[in-house]
């Protein structure tokens, strides 16, 4: 029997006190015109030991897992504490339900609570929510949020975005009817403010953005009327940098994976929303509030649950549902343990190291850096090489970097981006540059 | 309960990321003014007081490891432990997206594989595995409703219709992928009124959502009826797979005239529900929709599996890259562990143990639609003593050690309680079920005030939720002295 | 609680006083009770105008949202704002202090369409 304990002697118990003759009766209401079109898998039940081993050899036929990620792109290799997966498999967080019956879920929500405070510090907003499914779609929610307060049926987008990112907003966009306007970035990197577009719901801003540039955000606010201002934020960079909040947007989104979460080939993820108070009742997806039980006792609850799709149905903000709450769990976790500090002395690594290993790969005579603009740990150089020869040295010598196409989307011709985290080792960078040079490693 | 807010701190900074502070500052190559005068206002707290903080928070919560917890249509069944190691295998969990489908050949081998078994169980050819949750399967799904009648020039489709037992996702994804929403009633034995169907449907409908075995736990008879219904007027069918776990290894939607069919990994397929997400919720469609499923498809080629972009008619995306691969691996590794038999074993008792349930129970509450239920039905708490409502015998419930099922929904049942024991426990968990239910009717009569007030044993007692909704405080004040 | 004789009614549990070419607004003391604590309340703008039977309006509890419905065509030409900071109002003094806006009347046949005090408590008590 696999996970399920009922015995022979508890049917037949069972089924008496039903007062049917077998199990099969209990099948009777769906229609037999049905059942007869069934066909099975073809699949034999196995054991945990067969299951384990083949799932194992899937996972060891991963080549790449093992090697160098000089990836990017919004998803990070960074280094997760031990404290962080200890806490979210504990099963009393990993194997609950959405906290609606909150006196029995206050450790989900107190983390949901300290999670929204994490977020809403670390971009300089007033609020944030418990997560959605990812960065991708929290800048969807949040093109949606703003074209529901301004409704003008327009969104104006940086052309310096994820391509992922650009996507799935499209995708939404479509949806819901938003047109799209692209705005052009400088040979800066940075965005070109001059010439936004007018009679907008909202300006999309990605910092660093998808050329590895720290955007300069400030004036943005006062050149787009009463649009939002909507900022994509890469969570561990604002350790150091300055929050987009300090700026005037009106909603901070982004990619929690660099907080403690694995890469994962790509999910899960955790989407960031955060925002000035006065959205708090357009806010899609779920949030924490603080109360007091019966006994004047300190407790969360969910707050505001009227604007979410179980009370406003197809009223509701967002028909979000299922969020990422254990992944932002381990974003709590993970921010806990490293904490403000920590965190900005993590980004200052960040910060250095790509520019040690940019220094050197410039000093190779074969590089040299696309965009006049400051970065973060993220880079793009253009290379005399042929940049997809070079990609296939570098993969021979065990070391990733992204295909150059998002570049090549975006007009940058014979270039590379490169992510440089915490985790990248001096043997790594000598074995970069070994094959920049040519030379045989 | 404290936050770690409140907790001891530590002198910073803590070095479990990195060593020695670099010398060199970020103002040597970014603009001064764009960078933080100090560091973010997170406190520095020391790792054991970390493991403590949320070792007790998680001491405050309660999951499917610690008791029975009967939500309705969440499937709340036993998350194997095999599938959480597997998922942690560092060949899935340290693999970057980005990396050439050639050095992945793994994990696409098993998304791919995952797709087949999953088109088996829906009985639909075409599968994608980007959304991420059953809802996220249902924006994905109706999207492509859009995309095939804007196809076809059919642009006076713009309703989608449901009954009015469906759950709030479904009128909440219908609104948000640009449809209007009209409901249909249920009849009198909780089923589509097919005749109010009928009469409602014309070319400007896009299609149904129904959830199959419906919200009460009651399957719908004439479901072939009512699919070609929808289709004569030129409809399609969506089916929410919430429900699945009634007719595992019996029935196919595909087989009921769905066109579009979402699975829920962490309901049916045993994932984590993780205290909200993630999940994951794919979705399986009929061929003639496949053209616009969302990019990349995994597919195969030669030599092994590739990720095709290439795909004109596609909707796009709906999720950064390839769904959930981490909750993929835990419903794969579920899928290989039962196989054929398991899968019809699991729906055959959960089946059994909700049947048994409701047979022992509808002598104490009522029951508003009786006959065969499905994997779960729904009780109301009318008629007790003492106006004892349905919040009040779930707060009890807490007391006595069992989670308390679904409240207050489907909304056509007044003091609902949703009840779905999944398949996974004794029967000696379920006989303690039906006597903590007991035990609370009697005490409705006896001790009401006792009803009302409970919790007596949770962490915190009962509740105010309008304080919180009147004037919510969503942060914690980090710029106030401690002890604020 | 008693329905005021003078008030009209509608079956989406609203209440009309009419006075003069005006008519004021609010939910019956039924909705209050069945949607529980009130927490916030969503008025409309001053100046609209509006047919009958347009959404106006809502009004959050915590565990649903009622619409408000103009019970008559007209202009909005009050709304009680009052209940921006203290929605609860509503809950404790549904018929008087809880009003919601002030319309002026469009098409004043369209009064003798509302259900008078006894028709409306017969209405709730059926339900």
């Amino acid at each position: 029997m696999r996970y399920v304990p009922i015995t022979a002697d508890d049917r037949r118990e069972m089924l008496a006190a039903i007062g049917r003759d077998s199990v099969e009766d209990l099948f009777s209401d769906i229609p037999l015109a049905v059942r007869e079109r069934f066909h099975p898998l073809g699949l034999p039940s196995r054991s945990e030991s067969e299951v384990a081993s083949y799932v194992k050899r899937l996972a060891a036929e991963n080549e790449a897992s093992p090697l160098v990620p000089f990836l990017g792109g919004g998803i990070y290799d960074h280094y997760i504490p031990s404290v962080v997966s200890h806490v979210i498999s504990r099963s009393e967080f990993s194997t609950a339900y959405t906290p609606y019956q909150p006196e029995i879920s206050q450790g989900t929500l107190t983390a949901m609570f300290e999670f929204q405070t994490l977020i809403s510090e670390l971009t300089g907003m007033d609020i944030a929510n418990a997560s959605l499914y990812d960065g991708a779609t929290a800048l969807a929610e949040a093109a949606l949020m703003a074209e529901r307060v301004r409704g003008r049926g327009r969104v104006a987008v940086a052309r310096s975005l994820f391509e992922h990112l650009r996507r799935v907003l499209g995708t939404y966009a479509w949806g819901a009817g938003i047109e799209l306007i692209d705005v052009p970035f400088s040979s800066s990197g940075r965005l070109d403010p001059s010439g936004l577009p007018d009679d907008i719901s909202a300006l999309i801003v990605q910092t660093p953005n998808a050329l590895g540039i720290v955007e300069r955000l400030d004036g943005l606010k006062e050149r787009i009327g009463d649009a939002l201002l909507v900022v994509s934020a890469y969570p561990l960079a604002l350790g150091l940098l300055e929050p987009p909040g300090a700026f005037g947007a009106d909603v901070v989104v982004g990619e929690g994976q660099s907080l403690g979460l694995p890469m994962a080939y790509g999910g899960p993820l955790l989407g960031l929303f955060a925002s000035r108070r006065e959205y708090v009742r357009q806010l899609p997806g779920r949030i924490a509030g603080r109360t007091v039980d019966a006994d004047g006792a300190v407790g969360y609850v969910m707050a505001a649950q009227t604007r979410e799709q179980h009370i406003r149905r197809g009223r509701a903000t967002s028909n979000i549902c299922t969020n990422s709450a254990l992944c932002a769990l381990a974003a709590t976790v993970y921010l806990a343990s490293v904490g403000g500090e920590g965190l900005r002395a993590i980004a200052d690594r960040n910060v250095a190291r790509a520019h040690e290993l940019a220094d050197r790969l410039v000093e190779t005579g074969r590089f040299e850096p696309a965009f006049g603009g400051p970065f973060f740990n993220e880079f793009v150089l253009r290379t005399s090489d042929d940049p997809n020869d070079l990609r296939l040295r570098l993969a021979g010598a065990g070391l990733l970097v992204a295909a150059p196409d998002d570049l090549t989307r975006l007009g940058v011709d014979r270039a590379l981006r490169i992510a440089v985290t915490e985790k990248r080792t001096d043997e790594e960078f000598d074995r970069f540059v070994e094959v920049v040079k040519g030379g045989s490693v | 309960m404290k936050t770690i807010f409140e907790r001891s701190r530590a002198d910073g900074p803590t070095d479990i990321v990195t060593g020695a502070i670099d010398a060199v500052r970020p103002a040597a190559w970014i603009e001064e003014d764009l960078l933080r005068g100090e560091a973010p206002r997170i406190p520095t707290v020391s790792e054991p007081v970390v493991v403590r903080h949320y070792t007790e928070l998680s001491k405050a919560n309660f999951g499917v490891d610690d008791g029975l917890y009967p939500l309705g249509s969440c499937t709340m069944k036993y998350n194997p432990k095999i599938n959480e190691v597997l998922a942690e295998l560092p060949g899935f969990a340290e693999l970057h997206p980005l990396v050439d489908p050639s050095l992945a050949q793994g994990a696409l081998r098993l998304l791919a594989e995952l797709s087949e078994h999953l088109a088996g169980i829906a009985g639909l050819p075409a599968v994608s595995l980007q959304p991420v949750a059953g809802a996220h399967g249902e924006l994905t799904g109706l999207l492509l409703f859009r995309r095939h009648f804007e196809a076809r020039g059919e642009t006076s489709r713009t309703r989608i219709l449901l009954p009015d037992s469906a759950h709030g996702t479904n009128p909440a994804s219908a609104s948000v992928a640009g449809f209007t929403v009209d409901e249909i009633p249920s009849d009198d034995r909780g089923m589509v009124d097919v005749e109010a169907l009928r009469s409602t449907l014309d070319e400007t409908v896009a299609g149904i959502m129904l959830t199959v075995p419906n919200t009460l736990g009651i399957f719908e008879e004439r479901i072939l009826e009512i699919t070609e219904a929808v289709h004569a007027a030129g409809g399609l069918c969506y089916f929410d797979g919430a429900n699945l776990n009634a007719f595992l290894g019996r029935a196919r939607p595909g087989d009921m005239g769905a066109d579009v069919f979402h699975f829920n990994l962490h309901k049916t397929l045993s994932t984590p529900h993780g205290g909200g997400g993630p999940g994951a919720g794919p979705i399986a469609v009929a061929g003639g929709l496949e053209a616009y499923l969302p990019v990349p498809r995994i597919v195969r080629v030669e030599n092994g599996f590739d990720l095709e972009w290439d795909r004109p008619r596609s909707i796009g995306s709906v999720q950064s890259f390839y769904g959930n691969v981490l909750v993929a691996v835990k419903a794969f590794a579920y899928l290989l562990r039962l196989g054929d038999d398991g899968l019809r074993e699991a729906g055959e008792i959960a089946v059994l143990n909700a049947n048994y349930l409701q047979a022992r129970l509808k002598e104490t509450f009522q029951l508003p639609y009786g006959g065969l239920c499905k994997h779960e039905f729904v009780l109301s708490a009318k008629g007790l003593p003492s106006e004892i409502t349905a919040l009040d015998v779930a707060k009890r419930l807490i007391d006595l050690g069992i989670h308390p099922p679904t409240v207050y929904f489907p909304l056509i049942v007044r003091e609902a309680l949703m009840i779905e024991p999944t398949e996974t426990e004794t029967k000696e968990s379920l006989d303690r079920f039906v006597d903590a239910m007991r035990q609370i009717a009697d005490e409705a009569e006896s001790d009401p005030d006792l009803l009302r007030s409970a919790p007596h044993v949770a962490p915190v007692r009962r509740l105010d939720q309008t304080r919180a909704a009147r004037d919510p405080v969503l942060t914690y004040d980090l710029k106030a002295p401690r002890g604020t | 609680m008693s329905y005021p004789a003078e008030y009209r009614y509608t079956k989406d549990h609203e209440w009309v006083r009419v006075d003069g070419n005006r008519a004021r607004v609010g939910i019956t003391d039924h909705a209050q009770s069945e949607l529980g604590d009130i927490v916030f309340v969503e008025l409309p703008a001053v100046g609209t105008d509006v047919s009958k039977g347009d959404n106006v309006g809502a009004i959050e509890s915590v565990k649903a949202v009622g619409d408000v419905l103009a019970p008559l065509a007209g202009k909005i030409v009050e709304v009680n704002d009052d209940l921006e900071s203290a929605p609860e109002t509503i809950n404790e003094s549904p018929h008087t202090e809880g009003w919601i806006l002030v319309l002026e009347i469009a098409d004043p046949s369209q009064i003798d369409a509302l259900l008078d005090a006894a028709a409306y408590e017969d209405f709730i008590s059926k339900g």
